[in-house]
């Protein structure tokens, strides 16, 4: 490979068909220049999406139960499954360290609420403090209900601004007093939630307070949770599926239901639905990679093409060279080393101009779905192995029908 | 130098096989200078390339300085062409990309030669068919004469103990051809074995024997005087 006369062998004769290398080049050239392309692209769709779906990195997690449809272990369907406050304790303790915000929730669907004369019917719910943060609301005065509430059995609000706007109009709530199912209720806060009209008519009270009031006992409607922010998206997904699929797993266990029965406990998971985006973009990449192996596979037969010809219109000098005594593999070696230099330079080239153009064009493109498209070293790397295994195979068969030239017939060879 | 004993050769072509040569025995002593001549057909090019290994024999035996040809895979055959044997064609077959020089330096490549010594080595030997000059220009540069004169210090370059010649003279004009056998009959004058394959009666008769060849047999084969091209150029 690093012989001197080899290499000027090898100028001599590119430089003796230069068009026919330059086509030749081409066609690897523009195999890489399009693999790296849609790698770019891919890459690019990748990181859009992946930050569309961090800013709602909120990686939540919802329980909640219904009836089993499925007898199991001689307990017959049509049960009706309840989750109880223990359950939040087991869950809470046994993923504490995956775990950031954690509440249970016990619902009223809907409650007639009173300020003076005016009336209303609201959702209520019984919850944790954290909730807050659960639902991303945000606080427009006071407070939302606490741990402190919690733990006092307090007969405190948050109400949203909805109901605030339709009870007290434009006075001040918080520190009034509402009724709610014929109890006093002190307002503490008024909250907003990006959620909008529907989510902004509901009243938050501390979760001891709503099973007391409601005769909940200690049962709870369901339990959410959410996940710190994960390093990236994969992990965070990684993380969310398993304890998405051992938290059900273990709930089903605890109220005996069969592990396949998904209406009677229920463990929805929010970045499912990114799951779903994440691997059509998967998908996508594959076909990519397909797209580009393909392409420069049609380059590589291109070369081998070439070569054939080439070994074809120097069959007689090959002849000449074995008659001054070129061993067989000393044909091959020249015939893969042509095959591999042309290949190589010609995809370096490709691969360049691949990089100029992500490099350059890549700050202009700036929609939600693609965002800065790059193809990482490794994948580079990759491709300039890929390249030269490519030439390795596109000049192999032609050399070693070149090697296998008797002589005698390449010297009849006019 | 050369001992062939009852060799037989012949190429099928399609369901018919051709005998060409029928039993060839020949002995050339180191340091002669042989013709081989017939009308076309005879089977001369074939025994040539048997001898230059660039073909094979289907039966008898064939030693060159005392080694046995045969069983030849082709590293070995390359090895023995590069080691024993030096060509001149009909056609020079020189490489049309490369100049003189490198075309002379090639045989001195595939042995492995070092650049240098390489390159000092077939300077000396275009020196020696009086194309130094012409070292750097390519084959299309130069006149038939040339070429063929290329094509002998090619040959000589890789010092083989024979030299092989098919119709050397083949594609020259007269003065031409006379200037060649000149030159190969002073190579044979320093101790080169050389067999030259015509079907010209003037040049074989510048050789020192003559072996006629008719149908695949040797009809005939003796010594000559020999005429020197020298006084006939």
């Amino acid at each position: 490979m690093f012989n001197r006369d080899r290499w000027e062998e090898l100028f001599e004769t590119i430089a003796k068909n230069k068009l026919r290398t330059v086509l030749t080049g081409i066609s690897v050239a523009s195999g890489i220049f399009i693999l790296v392309l849609l790698l770019g692209v891919g890459q690019g769709l990748q990181n859009g999406i992946e930050n569309q779906f961090q800013d709602d990195a909120k990686n939540r997690l919802i329980v909640y139960t219904g009836r089993t449809t499925k007898g199991y272990k001689g307990m017959n369907p049509g049960r009706e499954i309840e989750l109880r406050n223990k359950d939040f304790d087991f869950a809470s303790r046994r993923y504490e360290d995956n775990i950031e915000y954690k509440s249970p929730k016990y619902r009223i669907w809907s409650s007639q609420v009173n300020y003076e004369n005016e009336t209303g019917n609201y959702r209520v719910e019984g919850v944790y403090g954290d909730n807050q943060f659960l639902e991303s609301a945000t606080m427009v005065s006071g407070r939302f209900v606490n741990t402190r509430d919690q733990k006092k059995y307090e007969k405190n609000a948050a109400i949203g601004y909805k109901v605030k706007t339709e009870l007290f109009k434009d006075k001040e709530a918080v520190g009034k007093f509402i009724k709610v199912a014929n109890l006093n209720f002190k307002v503490v806060g008024v909250f907003s939630d990006p959620g909008g009209d529907r989510e902004e008519s509901r009243v938050f009270i501390p979760l001891s307070t709503a099973q007391r009031v409601f005769n909940g006992g200690d049962t709870i409607s369901s339990m959410t949770f959410t996940l710190p922010q994960a390093a990236s998206f994969d992990k965070a997904l990684k993380t969310s599926d398993y304890i998405t699929a051992n938290l059900e797993k273990q709930i089903k266990e605890r109220y005996t239901v069969a592990p396949d029965d998904n209406s009677a406990v229920t463990v929805r998971n929010t970045l499912e639905s990114a799951q779903k985006i994440y691997s059509l973009l998967n998908m996508v990449n594959i076909f990519f990679w397909i797209v580009g192996i393909m392409t420069i596979f049609a380059g590589i037969v291109g070369v081998g093409n070439i070569m054939l010809i080439i070994v074809k219109e120097r069959t007689k000098e090959i002849g000449i060279r074995k008659a001054l005594g070129a061993k067989p593999w000393s044909i091959v070696g020249m015939i893969l080393h042509e095959s591999i230099f042309v290949t190589f330079m010609a995809g370096f080239f490709g691969l360049f101009l691949g990089l100029l153009l992500l490099e350059f064009v890549a700050p202009l493109i700036d929609t939600d779905f693609i965002s800065n498209p790059s193809v990482n070293f490794n994948i580079a790397l990759t491709t300039v192995f890929i390249l030269v295994l490519a030439g390795a195979i596109a000049g192999f068969f032609p050399a070693w029908k070149a090697a296998r030239i008797k002589p005698i017939t390449a010297l009849r060879n006019e | 130098m050369i001992d062939i004993k009852e060799l037989h050769k012949s190429y099928k072509t399609g369901k018919s096989s051709l005998h060409v040569l029928k039993g060839i025995n020949l002995n050339v002593k180191e340091g002669d200078l042989v013709s081989i001549m017939g009308s076309s057909g005879s089977g001369k090019s074939t025994l040539l390339n048997i001898l230059g290994m660039l073909d094979e024999a289907d039966e008898g035996s064939y030693t060159l300085d005392g080694v046995p040809i045969k069983n030849l895979n082709e590293k070995k055959a390359a090895n023995y062409r590069n080691k024993f044997l030096g060509f001149v064609f009909q056609s020079f077959n020189l490489i049309s990309y490369k100049t003189a020089q490198d075309n002379v330096s090639m045989p001195l490549y595939y042995q492995g030669m070092k650049r240098k010594e390489r390159q000092e080595r077939s300077m000396s030997y275009l020196e020696k068919v009086g194309l130094a000059d012409w070292a750097d220009h390519r084959p299309n540069m130069l006149s038939g004469g040339q070429k063929q004169r290329v094509a002998i210090a090619r040959a000589l370059a890789s010092q083989p103990k024979v030299l092989l010649a098919d119709e050397p003279t083949g594609a020259l004009d007269t003065t031409t051809s006379y200037e060649v056998m000149d030159l190969i009959q002073q190579i044979n004058e320093e101790g080169k074995t050389i067999l030259v394959v015509t079907h010209e009666q003037d040049i074989a008769n510048m050789t020192k024997r003559i072996v006629n060849l008719k149908d695949g047999v040797i009809i005939d084969d003796s010594r000559i005087e020999q005429v020197k091209a020298l006084e006939n150029v």
